[in-house]
Formats: C-alpha cells, sequence, structure tokens
C-alpha cells in the first residue's frame, strides 16, 4: 500500500505488465510496416521542401512517383538517392520537381549504386536530425535563460482565428496575460488531409492550418514573448491524422515544445486505418523524443462520447497504453503529457469526489509525468455563469491533485469561439484558484478506505479487467470490436489505408536507423 | 386579473423595473473616459439610467465593462413571431431510442463530397465522431449506420454505394460554388437516383453547404438542404423525422 490512495503495487505492476501483452503485438506491426508518411517525413529530414503551383508539397509529388515507379515496401531513401547521383543533382527538392514532371524514373538500386545511396542517403537525414538537436539544445539554452513557469501546473491557453497573423498578437497577449504555454488548435479536418500545407495561411475552419511556416512565425513571436516575461513560453501543435510523422519532423525542426498525439485518437474519432496509425505513431513518437517534445495525448476525448463515471476506466486504459507506447518509441516520462478530463455530469451526487478520486488515481498511476488535465465541455450549456463556477472547480481539482499542464476552460464553451474577455476571465478564475489553493495538494490526503480511495481501487480494477479481456484477443481485435469510444474500427478499413505497405526483407529507412541509435 | 399580459417588460426585482445587464470590452484603454464611453453605449441601447459597475483592463488597450441598468423598451407578446422548425430536435438517446423501436434495424446513412470537390470539412463535421462545436458525428449514434465516402465521389460511385448499403438516407456535402457547381452536382446527383430507383426506393436525398439556399428543395430534387452552422443532431432529428415519425403519423 502507497501513496495517497494506497493503491496495490501489485495491482498496478498487473496493469502495466497487461497494457504491455496488450500494445506488443502493435509494436511488431509498426515495426514491420511503412506508411507514405512515414516516407515523406524522411525526406523532409533530407532537405525535401516547398510545394508545386498547386500548393501540393513536393514530397508527396516524390514520393508519389517513387511508389509508382518501385512500390512502397523497401522504403523510398535508396530510389531517391540513386536517382540523385545518376542524374548529377545534389538538391532532393530539384529532384522532386523533376520527378513530378516526369522526367526521372526510379530503380530499387543493387550492389555498389545501393552502397552509395544508402551512404548519402544517411548523410542527408542526419543533418535534418542534427537540426532537430540544435533546436533542442537551443530550448534548453533558452528556458535556462528564461526560466520556467513559477507555478505548476502550467497553464495552457488556446488560440484559433484561422489566420496565422491574427493569432500571433492574440498569443502574444495570452502569454502576457498568464499563459504558459500556447496551442494553435488546428483547421478542422486538417487530420484527414494526406498533406501538410504549405506556407503562411490566412484561412481555416474554426482553426489555424498548421504548417512549417507558420510555426516558425509562432515560435519567433512567442520567443520574443519570453523575453519580454522572463519566461520561456511554450508552444504546441497537433501530430495527429494522417501527417502525423511530418508533423513532428516540421515541429522538431521548428522548436515547438509540445505535441497532441494520441495512440489510438485518429483511429476512433477520425477514422483513420489502424495499422496507418500505429506505424505514423511510432514514427512521430522516436521524433518527439529526439527533439524532447512534451506529448499530450487524447483520453480527454473518450470522455467527450462516453459517460465519464461509467467509462472511467478506459482512460486509464488509454493511458496506461499510451505510456507503454510512448516508453517503447523513447519518450521519458517527463515528455508524458498523458490526459484527462473533468467531465462528469455535474448533476451526478458527489461529482466533485468522483472527479478529485479520477484525478488523483492518474496522478498516482504517474507520478513522474507532467499530466494534461482538460477542462469540461461536454456539460458546459450556455449558461455561461454556471459555467464559470465548474471551471473554478475544475481549477480547484488540477491544484488538489498536482497536475502538471492545466488547459484553462472556458465560460462560453459551446456558445462562441473564446472573446478576448472570456480569456480574461478564464484566466482570473485560475489565477484565483491557483493563487488560493495552489499548494493544497500537499495537504489533501483523502482518508483511508473512505470515498476517494475505494473509488479510485474500483476505477483500477475495472481498469486492469478491460486490459484482461484486451489481451485475450489483441489490441486490435478490440478496437475492431469498439472497446474504445464504442467506435468498431476494423484493421482493415478506414482512411490513409492505401499509404500503408509491409517492409520488404531490404527495406530501409536512415532515419530510423539514427532514431533507434543510443544517443 | 387572470388575464395574460402581452406587454412586459424585464424583470429585475420589481414588476416593471425594465432591469437588464451587460457586459462588453471597448477597444480603448482603461480611463475616465473609457467608462463615460461605455454609459453612453449603455444610453444608446436604451439603458437610462445606466449603472457601470464594473470596469477592468484586459490586454493591451482594451477595457472589460458590466453595466446595470433600466430599458425603457418594452415587448408586445403577440407580435413575436418565430421560425419554426418542422420537426422536433432530439437528443442522440432519443434519435437511437426511436430508430431502435419503430424501425427495428440500423438507419442507414450513406454521405459523400461529390464531383471534384475535395473539401470533406463539412460531410465530416456531421458524420465523424469528432462532429462539430461539441456536438458528436453521426457515427457517434448506435442506431445509425454511417458510411462516409469522403471526397470527389462520382455520381455513379454514389448510387451505387447507396444500393449496396441499402441506405435510407444520402448525405452530400458541396463547399465549391465556383460557377454554381454546388448546383450542378447536386441536380446531377437528384437525377441520377431518380433514373436509378424507383420512387418509392429512392433514399431520402439531403444536401448542405454554407452557400445553398434552404428554399431551392424542388428546384434540386432533393428532400432537404442544410445551410452553415447546421450541427449533426439537426440532421439527426431530421432523418428520424422524415424516415419514421412523420410516415407513421401519415400511414
Amino acid at each position: 500500500m502507497t501513496g495517497k490512495l494506497g493503491l496495490d503495487p501489485a495491482l498496478v505492476a498487473r496493469a502495466r505488465e497487461l497494457a504491455r501483452r496488450a500494445g506488443q503485438p502493435v509494436v511488431d506491426l509498426a515495426r514491420s510496416h511503412t506508411t507514405v508518411s512515414v516516407e515523406r517525413a524522411v525526406l523532409r529530414l533530407a532537405g525535401v521542401s516547398g510545394a508545386d503551383p498547386d500548393g501540393i508539397p513536393w514530397v508527396n509529388r516524390l514520393v508519389d512517383a517513387v511508389v509508382a515507379d518501385v512500390g512502397l515496401g523497401r522504403g523510398v531513401a535508396l530510389p531517391v538517392f540513386d536517382a540523385l547521383a545518376r542524374e548529377g543533382i545534389a538538391d532532393v527538392t530539384l529532384l522532386a520537381q523533376k520527378a513530378a514532371a516526369g522526367s526521372v524514373r526510379f530503380d530499387q538500386p543493387a550492389g555498389k549504386a545501393a552502397t552509395a545511396a544508402r551512404r548519402s542517403s544517411r548523410r542527408a537525414v542526419a543533418a535534418g536530425i542534427r537540426q532537430i538537436d540544435r533546436r533542442r539544445a537551443e530550448r534548453d539554452r533558452l528556458v535556462k535563460r528564461f526560466g520556467d513557469p513559477k507555478q505548476r501546473p502550467w497553464i495552457y491557453l488556446i488560440v484559433a482565428t484561422g489566420d496565422i497573423y491574427e493569432d500571433i498578437p492574440q498569443a502574444q497577449a495570452a502569454a502576457r496575460a498568464g499563459a504558459d504555454v500556447i496551442a494553435v488548435i488546428r483547421s478542422t479536418g486538417q487530420s484527414l488531409l494526406d498533406y501538410v500545407p504549405e506556407g503562411a495561411t490566412r484561412e481555416g475552419f474554426a482553426g489555424t492550418y498548421a504548417t512549417q511556416e507558420n510555426f516558425r512565425l509562432m515560435r519567433a513571436a512567442l520567443d520574443e514573448s519570453s523575453r519580454e516575461l522572463g519566461r520561456y513560453v511554450r508552444l504546441t501543435n497537433y501530430a495527429s491524422g494522417l501527417c502525423m510523422p511530418e508533423m513532428a519532423t516540421l515541429a522538431g525542426l521548428e522548436r515547438l515544445d509540445m505535441m497532441l498525439n494520441d495512440s489510438m485518437y485518429g483511429i476512433l474519432f477520425r477514422d483513420i486505418n489502424p495499422i496507418r496509425t500505429f506505424v505514423d505513431q511510432r514514427f512521430s513518437r522516436q521524433v518527439h523524443a529526439r527533439a524532447g517534445i512534451i506529448i499530450n495525448t487524447g483520453e480527454d476525448n473518450y470522455l467527450t462520447t462516453a459517460d465519464a463515471v461509467d467509462e472511467a476506466h478506459t482512460v486509464t486504459v488509454s493511458q496506461l497504453l499510451n505510456e507503454f507506447f510512448a516508453h517503447e518509441a523513447g519518450l521519458a516520462d517527463r515528455l508524458l503529457g498523458l490526459g484527462h478530463a473533468f467531465e462528469i455530469n455535474p448533476d451526478v451526487p458527489e461529482s466533485l469526489r468522483l472527479e478529485l478520486a479520477h484525478a488523483l488515481l492518474a496522478r498516482e498511476l504517474f507520478p513522474d509525468a507532467p499530466l494534461k488535465w482538460m477542462p469540461p465541455t461536454k456539460h458546459m450549456t450556455g449558461d455561461v455563469f454556471r459555467g464559470n463556477l465548474l471551471d473554478g472547480f475544475f481549477n480547484l481539482v488540477g491544484a488538489m491533485t498536482g497536475q502538471g499542464i492545466l488547459l484553462v476552460g472556458m465560460m462560453t464553451e459551446a456558445v462562441v469561439t473564446p472573446w478576448l474577455s472570456d480569456r480574461d476571465i478564464a484566466l482570473q478564475n485560475v489565477r484565483y484558484v491557483l493563487g488560493a489553493a495552489g499548494g493544497l495538494h500537499e495537504d489533501f490526503v483523502p482518508a483511508s478506505g473512505g470515498f476517494i480511495q475505494q473509488r479510485a481501487h474500483r476505477v483500477l480494477g475495472e481498469a486492469v479487467e478491460l486490459l484482461e479481456r484486451i489481451g485475450e484477443q489483441s489490441l486490435l481485435t478490440a478496437i475492431a470490436e469498439g472497446t474504445f469510444g464504442i467506435m468498431k474500427r476494423p484493421a482493415d478499413r478506414g482512411k490513409g489505408l492505401d499509404g500503408v505497405a509491409r517492409h520488404a526483407d531490404d527495406y530501409f529507412n536512415p532515419a530510423t536507423e539514427i532514431l533507434e541509435r543510443q544517443p | 386579473m387572470s388575464e395574460r399580459k402581452t406587454v412586459v417588460r424585464p424583470y429585475g426585482d420589481t414588476t416593471g423595473d425594465g432591469m437588464v445587464q451587460v457586459s462588453f470590452t471597448l477597444p480603448v484603454p482603461h480611463d475616465k473616459r473609457a467608462e463615460g464611453a461605455a454609459v453612453q453605449l449603455a444610453n444608446r441601447m436604451g439603458m437610462d439610467p445606466a449603472m457601470l459597475v464594473h470596469a477592468k483592463p484586459i490586454g493591451d488597450g482594451f477595457t472589460f465593462f458590466v453595466v446595470y441598468g433600466r430599458v425603457n423598451h418594452l415587448v408586445d407578446l403577440d407580435q413575436v413571431q418565430v421560425v419554426e422548425r418542422d420537426f422536433p430536435l432530439l437528443s442522440a438517446k432519443e434519435v437511437n431510442a426511436v430508430v431502435k423501436q419503430k424501425m427495428r434495424r440500423k438507419l442507414s446513412v450513406v454521405g459523400a463530397c461529390i464531383g471534384t470537390d475535395a473539401h470533406t470539412v463539412g460531410i465530416d463535421a456531421i458524420l465523424n465522431v469528432k462532429g462539430i462545436a461539441g456536438e458528436k458525428g453521426l457515427e457517434y449514434y448506435r442506431e445509425l449506420k454511417v458510411s462516409n465516402l469522403g471526397a470527389q465521389v462520382s455520381v455513379p460511385e454514389l448510387v451505387e454505394a447507396a444500393r449496396q448499403e441499402k441506405a435510407d438516407a444520402v448525405l452530400v456535402s458541396q463547399v465549391v460554388t465556383q460557377r454554381d457547381a454546388h448546383l450542378h452536382n447536386t441536380r446531377e446527383m437528384s437525377a441520377a437516383f431518380r433514373e436509378a430507383m424507383p420512387a418509392g426506393k429512392r433514399p431520402l436525398l439531403i444536401v448542405g453547404g454554407p452557400r445553398f439556399d434552404e428554399t431551392m428543395t424542388g428546384e434540386l430534387g432533393v428532400d432537404r438542404i442544410f445551410g452553415r452552422g447546421t450541427t449533426p443532431g439537426e440532421v439527426a432529428s431530421y432523418l428520424v423525422h422524415a424516415l419514421i415519425t412523420s410516415r407513421k403519423a401519415s400511414s
């Protein structure tokens, strides 16, 4: 019996072991497949950039051309670098342009040509990864110079106008008003684009497109704010959807600090093919690990579709799976922003005590992870006065249970995209609670055998039961049969399946090679 | 005195006091002049007297105000006109219950963006579990079987998919409107369904998009048009109304 909840260490260990057992076949699957997005990420690391006049990135044109000639199963690095040598050009983007015009043919090189292509592709990709390393070192320097936020949890605020040039002053104003982390929410439906748009963008649907240029602009603006405010202001975007590996790569190259990255979100909520998702997820997390980026997982989403009391254990199960996949991809505990949310119906008796039990359970199960605590959305009705009270209780639970990252809830959730005044009122709410009760987690120890302890034990018990059931049938089957978030997602269906290939015996990926080598 | 009042004023704590409360932000730094400006705005909104109870600087060059005051406007209840939705709005639970009880099978929905339109934002917002504005999409409804064909689906493909899935309803989203592409595509689609299936066997045809005129159903040959801001719940409620409740009532 340990910690504030008196959890049984043997049961906790069993939960982790079951998560490992459920996750391992998925890892094996990820290790034996590639996707078009993984290959595009490799070429982005090797220096392909820009887009054609229709806005289709050159990296897409190049991968499509290679796949048309030699297929995907052996990786695109060798055919690309072999063609580069044959054409006698040094610039991969130029090769992509020629390939798009149909003036280059790709072959799978053999013998000496293969050895040369292997060497030159490793060199090119290593240069991209060195750039990520430099950006990571730069972050470390800036954090040292400007400092981390004084308080925990870090205050996380969303900005999203659709126009990056509107987002920038809003983000800077939010930082000045106390935000430690700025998330630029993406345009609706970007998850389902099988390419990353290019350039600075000024139009989006309920969000701003994630592009390399938008990343760069916002990071530069927040560096300015960090200097002004004397604390390092972090930037967040999304590695979800069909382009997880590329988003992760661009985030590493532009020194983003956190990325939304969930192991199952795309499958369950966007109907993306499960294999595609798991392969993309593993590569993207390897890149995040290298870049020192904190991932934020999406367990809050389960609770917006399913009941937050009845399905509380599915959050725990997903957290354990996300932890297993993240560790396997090389992410340390301090980079695991495992998600959970304050989504119990406020009309349920003792709802606050239930929330405390669930939040503390996550805290105790993952003591070294900077947990991401998500505000109420499902039971925000448009009654902004009640909403502000609910957000206050959400903030209080965050303070009492020592959460790492607190996404600021808006009383106008479900009414409008937050106004300037909404954000100000929301931050005032957070400041009041953290100012008045920021250290309460030190004193808050639930009574032994009381309501909160019992509830936490029960949720952990149900999580172990569910993991046992998954273990009997494999995670892919569980997903196919609708175990999570009620959606049935078979492994041979869903978007992006045609961009998946099993590795041939001679599959070669210089990026994975470098990322899996111990630094 | 049992007669219903038809002319009313807002109620604070006394009948007829006309008291209201508003909050707003002005793009000016907080000073005496800003407070005066807030009172002036309140006066122009019909609040007299207006009491400025709270003023607080937010961000750079903005001030947030809360104002209480008496409005002199009256509301005549007899003159109130409301555009009624012609079907009741149901919760996901209610939709599922009606389908389960009355249909005794899953209600099959096929969705797509047709023509060259690659903007799946609309159809995804309505169909994906993720949904829009905090409302889950139709995939979330247990009693609906949803098949989302995605973007750039040809009309023959759509008809074939509708046949295979035994679609009760076909949802088409059209965002691109250059040269009235959305209207042409929709007419082509409805004509193809008329040709391929006899009247009683045709699925309900629904189109949606930001630039449609909701009154053009007859002209476009569809059963319903949804415009900007439509939520999945409205579409689901309409499906239940059109396919189940109104049919039962008329048969």
